[in-house]
């Protein structure tokens, strides 16, 4: 026995920024962000939202459409690469709001965190130590970017998507991996006011773009076929590929390569930018709120992140 | 292997016709610095090798320089 995705749910800062509206701000254009990247809109937090109030509304959507009760949930992991807080961890804060006491933590394994944080949930469901799990990926990209950086700060969004798990058979394939590349894409803590070490000022997001495109379209493509090897399929076997919204070039270049029709390939990243481990559950939620995702849809989760990770899914919906 | 990489760019670009020379840039081929790093990935497949992505990459000459290393 392992886990089914029982319900989704997800929540944005109620801004939506334009890449007209930023080009207000900076030296860019709508026509140089949509062509290099797919993207129009992000939607980015203002005023007093932040994550741990985005979390536990994306919770509260979860639960309710899990039909259980708060108090059914027996462990709460969120992925975030930097909650409100250095500690508690968000998962905590999650916790403390929803008034429950079960185990809660943050995992980062950057935009790979939901694959990562399901098959931790998959590994206690399948063991019978837990029976509901709630994943929370929330993530505040605009507090890690440099806005004075324009390659990079018109790349990413804020928001957050849960999910709850329960037991099931869903999952068929997953795998994890990181290979080392940590200096493509980080950034760098300050020192604090430590008189032992050299004052070091906290940094930004860096990212070297063409490696991680590179990375990204390479390891698509290596792990898909992993993981359809693994389970004797073709690629035209897939329903749908998840696939992890960076770039909408990375996606078309991988769609490309694996020789697949642009249907079986959806994107809403032109509506919210790259929100790291957020988007590949606030897709899901998208596509099972249409009505694309039913049960028997054969799905392929492809996330790739900074470390750089990856995180390769096989799910059959229940 | 300038064949090589003008096979490689006409694929990319279906235009079986395109021109390139050493001193062709990729700015003029309309090729972005994504579309460069697609370009070295189905080089990359051609060729059977693995290509170090370098900035200064502005030419096929420059292309071939790092190729013939």
């Amino acid at each position: 026995m392992g886990l089914r995705i029982l319900s989704t749910g997800i929540s944005l800062p109620k801004t939506a920024v334009s890449n007209d509206r930023l080009a207000t701000m900076m030296n860019t254009s709508d026509q140089w962000i949509s062509s290099r990247t797919g993207i129009k809109y992000r939607h980015i937090a203002s005023g007093d939202e932040n994550l741990t109030s985005l979390s536990i509304a994306a919770a509260g959507t979860a639960i309710e459409r899990a039909a259980i009760r708060v108090s059914d949930i027996d462990m709460i992991i969120c992925s975030t690469m930097c909650g409100d807080y250095v500690f508690p961890s968000l998962a905590c804060c999650v916790a403390e709001a929803l008034g429950v006491t079960c185990p809660a933590f943050d995992l980062n394994a950057a935009c790979s965190g939901f694959i990562y944080a399901l098959d931790i949930a998959d590994k206690f469901i399948s063991t019978g130590r837990s029976k509901h799990i709630l994943i929370v990926c929330a993530e505040m990209m605009s507090r890690l970017c440099d806005w004075t950086d324009r390659s990079t700060c018109v790349l990413f969004g804020d928001g957050a998507a849960a999910c709850v798990v329960g037991e099931g058979n869903a999952i068929k394939y997953i795998n994890l991996t990181s290979d080392g590349h940590t200096h493509l894409l980080y950034q760098q803590v300050g020192s604090g006011n430590s008189p032992f070490r050299p004052q070091k000022e906290p940094g930004f997001l860096v990212m070297a773009g063409q490696d991680v495109f590179k990375f990204a379209v390479s390891k698509v493509g290596q792990q898909t076929e992993l993981a359809l090897q693994a389970l004797n399929l073709t690629p035209d076997d897939i329903d749908l590929y998840i696939l992890h919204q960076a770039n909408k070039r990375i996606i078309d270049s991988a769609r490309a390569r694996l020789e697949q029709p642009e249907e079986k390939f959806p994107t809403n990243i032109d509506r919210y930018g790259n929100t790291s481990s957020v988007t590949i559950p606030l897709l899901l939620d998208e596509l099972l709120e249409a009505g694309s995702i039913k049960k028997g849809t054969k799905l392929l989760l492809s996330a790739f992140g900074a470390g750089m990770t990856t995180g390769t899914c096989v799910m059959i919906w229940e | 292997m300038l064949d090589k990489i003008t096979k490689v760019i006409r694929d990319y670009k279906e235009d079986p016709d395109i021109v390139i020379t050493k001193d062709t840039t990729f700015a003029e081929l309309e090729l972005d610095s994504l579309a460069t790093v697609e370009l070295v990935m189905n080089l990359e497949d051609e060729l059977g090798i693995t290509i170090e992505l370098d900035q200064n990459i502005k030419t096929v000459g420059d292309l071939i320089k790092i190729l013939e290393k």
